[in-house]
């Protein structure tokens, strides 16, 4: 086995899959490390939403980049990654709702992303199980669902075939030029990419990121009872608060018909266990909104981190202080989506290309002590 | 012997009250439940509750555990498999 790399990343999770990808197919000799198995960590966790998010100017400009990039890679072979083009329904409970659903329609307007408001009669012609005396919403036609650990099996599929090795392996420490492996080998690299999610911190202390923990639970197969992704929208209200718990809710089609149910946000938990007082209140949140719900099965519910930084954004690009280590890390709840504009992003820094979109507001570099301003 | 009546996948069929939908299912010749995700048919395996193969839709409520449920008078059965 060669123990020396042009990019070596630790992690096959989606973002690791996707940086992968992009590297090997630009001609790198890449290594991924993964301790247990491809997209089994937070990327198995998730709803795999690929959505628009417009929490800040740089979220929207790099989820709106990477949808555009998925909707390329689904085109190939959208069956294998479970693809269901199912749009996103704001639901909005009230006036005030729907004024921020007016805001949020003008804000994808001027960044070219098509939606469209929806009077309440219109909203239940679309989901006819929404609760009675709901306002209106907005309908995201280009928001779409995948099943994020095929996704994360398939980039690194494609990583393979342009040469990619994939080391089975738990990475204990970040060397110079390298890593050291558990088992005490050290493979070393041009570049090492940290893409472990929430564990990149066990490597890496300094990193400012925290585990915000979520629950989902799914059904038997109900299907055709709802036809888009429906999210509440005081989940925006909800999604970024940087402290206390919350439930939003927060349902998806699967391609199956069962139905995916959110959605839970608490810090500081460490045990994956479900918390079956968090599972109760987000379940009593989602039948608050779409009564039905409460006569179907649940046949399982499980948690997952979101790695989360303090400005809600993520870490793309060089560590700090660590010669030869970059950062591809701190999605939070984003990861699915913006895995392959990360890779972009990544692989323009690392090969001194120009970026597609600007850089700046990811790099890791803000969160610098003896160099941040203010 | 009491005796309750059902109505499986739209066919009367007259039981032993107590018996459970799983064997008036048997008895009314029906041997399959539900179907994957493939399309497989599939049938009751464990008749204790814990395989889920078993279910069927009772009274419009789909996903019924057919050997968990005993029959009631009047009771609509539909399986998946005969749609």
């Amino acid at each position: 086995m060669r123990t020396h790399y042009d990019a070596l990343i630790i992690g096959a999770g989606i973002v690791g899959a996707a940086c992968a990808s992009e590297l090997a197919q630009a001609g790198l000799h890449v290594a991924v490390v993964e301790q247990e198995i491809v997209g089994g960590g937070t990327t198995a966790a998730g709803m795999g939403h690929i959505v628009v998010m417009d929490g800040s100017l740089p979220e929207l400009v790099l989820t709106s980049y990477s949808q555009q990039l998925w909707a390329e890679l689904l085109a190939e072979r959208p069956a294998d990654h479970e693809h269901l083009a199912c749009g996103t329904l704001w639901v909005a409970a009230d006036a005030e709702e729907l004024a921020e659903a007016q805001a949020k329609q003008a804000r994808y307007s001027a960044h070219g992303i098509a939606s469209r408001l929806v009077a309440a009669a219109e909203l239940y012609a679309l989901e006819p199980l929404l609760r009675p005396g709901l306002a209106g919403g907005l309908l995201v036609p280009s928001d779409s669902v995948i099943y994020p650990p095929r996704s994360a099996a398939l980039l690194i599929e494609r990583a393979r075939n342009h040469g990619a090795q994939v080391i089975s392996a738990a990475v204990c420490a970040l060397r110079p030029s390298g890593v050291l492996l558990a088992d005490g080998q050290t493979l070393t690299a041009e570049a090492v990419i940290l893409a472990g999610g929430i564990r990149s911190q066990a490597l890496a202390p300094e990193l400012p990121l925290r585990a915000k923990q979520g629950h989902l639970a799914i059904t038997e197969r109900y299907p055709h009872i709802i036809r888009q992704q429906l999210v509440e929208l005081g989940y925006i209200k909800s999604a970024h608060a940087s402290s206390g718990d919350s439930v939003a809710f927060n349902v998806q089609p699967r391609p199956t018909g069962q139905l995916l149910i959110g959605s839970s946000r608490q810090f500081d938990r460490s045990e994956r266990s479900v918390d079956q007082a968090m599972l109760a209140q987000m379940l009593r949140r989602a039948v608050e909104y779409m009564p039905a719900l409460a006569q179907l099965t649940v046949i399982r519910a499980w948690t997952g981190l979101r790695p989360a930084t303090p400005d809600g954004l993520p870490l793309i690009g060089p560590a700090w202080q660590r010669p030869g280590v970059w950062l591809a890390t701190g999605h939070e709840g984003l990861g699915i989506t913006t895995a392959l504009g990360t890779a972009k992003l990544l692989a323009a820094q690392l090969l001194g290309h120009s970026a597609p979109i600007p850089a700046a507001p990811y790099l890791p570099a803000r969160f610098d002590k003896e160099t941040a301003h203010g | 012997m009491a005796k309750v009546n059902v109505v499986i996948n739209g066919r009367p069929i007259s039981v032993a009250a107590g018996s459970s939908v799983a064997a008036a299912l048997a008895l009314a010749g029906v041997t399959a439940t539900r179907r994957s995700i493939t399309g497989a048919a599939r049938a009751p395996v464990c008749g204790i509750g814990v395989c889920y193969e078993c279910r069927v839709t009772i009274n419009g409520q789909a996903h019924r555990l057919s050997c968990q449920v005993a029959c009631a008078e009047g009771m609509q059965v539909v399986t998946d498999a005969a749609l």
